[in-house]
């Protein structure tokens, strides 16, 4: 239970998805002239990733990684390392499911589904996704709760940032910025400072 | 002619993909701190842009255009696959530095980008310069970038098959020298992209955005 609290808000402050490794910065940077898109988009990739993290944990854990096909042939499986494969199953998995998500957001919540609109289908070239399941793959993570936890936590960490930078750029539009700073400049420079006030959480340890 | 060396020239100032399109920042600041991950990194992506704008140029028209995504998607993820298994054959250290970063190239938004914007009304050769070109313009700020930091940070510079070179000679440190600590550390990496922008911005000017 401790170990999974520890890495939830790990995975929230001290390694979040933006601050410490750029994950999404695409999307970061685009979409986030104002507050309500910023958040629309946010809780989406908190969706995508708590339903993708775990399911490429299973995918790694019983068909891709060494020996891990032994449920399905036995002792012959001990051999067989498909890990080569992952990038390209991770990002099938990711691309079918945010697919998936949509339709089944479009089916029973219709009033989410026209909130987020076109950033469902946006997520699958998000480099946050793929992002938190190569991370999850190369840390090793040993249960599905982990994960789950995991992608639960890179995603709020994620919705943070994107909100905090929403705001200060909501605020620096009635700023007397330099012209040549204007617009992306300005918008690089906030996200480095907002990294090294993140940076004060690097000591946590629960 | 001309427009074929616009293509090549083109993205490295005017139209750079980092500073301009704002596209693939994502995999470009995290492997900045050193020198040599840069630059293989850089050379990757080159390789990676081109060889795809090429396939997905030869294919474009007999892709139907619904499926397109996952047909990118997918000649992009077998290029970097490849990429990676080169890179773990021959230079591992570099291969571990680099960790996830090298599959991120195929959610990098460069590719996607110059293969819808580009390739996929293109010919090859056109394609493949296209490529080249915007892979170099990613490289220059890539190398500008893990070069200030490398430099201020620890005073080093890293080249591949050179090896650490000692720019900062030991006597400045004999002074009272100190390497800048915050250097290394990843906020930097975006301050150093801003302030690239800031002075490209200033030198030409109609890069300049509306407030």
């Amino acid at each position: 239970m401790q170990d999974l609290l520890n890495l939830f808000v790990r995975s929230i402050f001290v390694e979040n998805m933006v601050f410490a490794f750029f994950l999404g910065m695409c999307s970061y940077l685009a979409v986030s002239k104002t507050v309500n898109t910023a958040m629309g988009l946010g809780i989406a990739v908190i969706f995508v990733l708590l339903i993708t993290v775990p399911v490429d944990w299973a995918l790694n854990e019983y068909v891709l990684k060494k020996g891990a096909l032994e449920w399905l042939i036995g002792e012959k499986a001990a051999e067989i390392d498909l890990s080569f494969l992952s990038f390209i199953m991770f990002i099938a998995v990711i691309a079918s499911m945010v697919q998936l998500v949509e339709m089944i957001v479009e089916k029973f919540a219709p009033a989410l589904y026209s909130q987020l609109g076109i950033f469902l289908p946006l997520i699958a070239v998000n480099c946050a996704i793929l992002g938190a399941s190569l991370f999850m793959q190369e840390r090793e993570l040993t249960s599905f709760g982990e994960a789950t936890v995991y992608g639960l936590g890179s995603g709020i960490g994620w919705l943070i940032a994107i909100i905090g930078i929403a705001a200060i750029r909501e605020k620096i539009r009635y700023s007397a910025v330099p012209a040549p700073l204007r617009g992306i400049g300005i918008t690089f420079i906030a996200t480095g400072l907002m990294g090294i006030a993140f940076m004060t959480f690097m000591g946590i340890k629960l | 002619m001309s427009k074929n060396s616009k293509l090549l020239t083109g993205p490295i100032n005017l139209n750079n993909p980092i500073t301009v399109q704002v596209l693939g920042i994502c995999s470009a600041l995290a492997v900045t701190v050193k020198l040599e991950p840069a630059i293989v990194m850089s050379i990757s992506v080159i390789a990676v842009l081109a060889l795809a704008n090429v396939i997905i140029s030869l294919l474009r028209n007999t892709i139907p255009s619904r499926i397109r995504i996952i047909v990118q998607l997918v000649v992009i993820a077998a290029l970097v696959i490849l990429v990676d298994q080169i890179l773990k054959a021959y230079s591992p250290d570099v291969s571990k530095q680099l960790s996830v970063f090298v599959g991120l190239i195929i959610t990098n938004c460069i590719l996607m980008g110059r293969l819808e914007a580009f390739a996929l009304g293109n010919k090859p050769w056109e394609s493949f310069l296209d490529g080249i070109g915007n892979g170099s313009g990613y490289a220059i700020i890539l190398i500008i970038v893990a070069t200030v930091r490398e430099l201020l940070g620890s005073g080093t510079l890293t080249l591949p098959a050179v090896g650490e070179i000692k720019v900062i000679p030991e006597s400045f440190y004999q002074f009272g020298y100190e390497n800048n600590g915050l250097m290394i550390l990843p906020p930097m990496a975006l301050i150093v992209v801003g302030i690239i922008i800031w002075v490209q911005r200033s030198k030409t000017r109609e890069l300049i955005e509306e407030n």
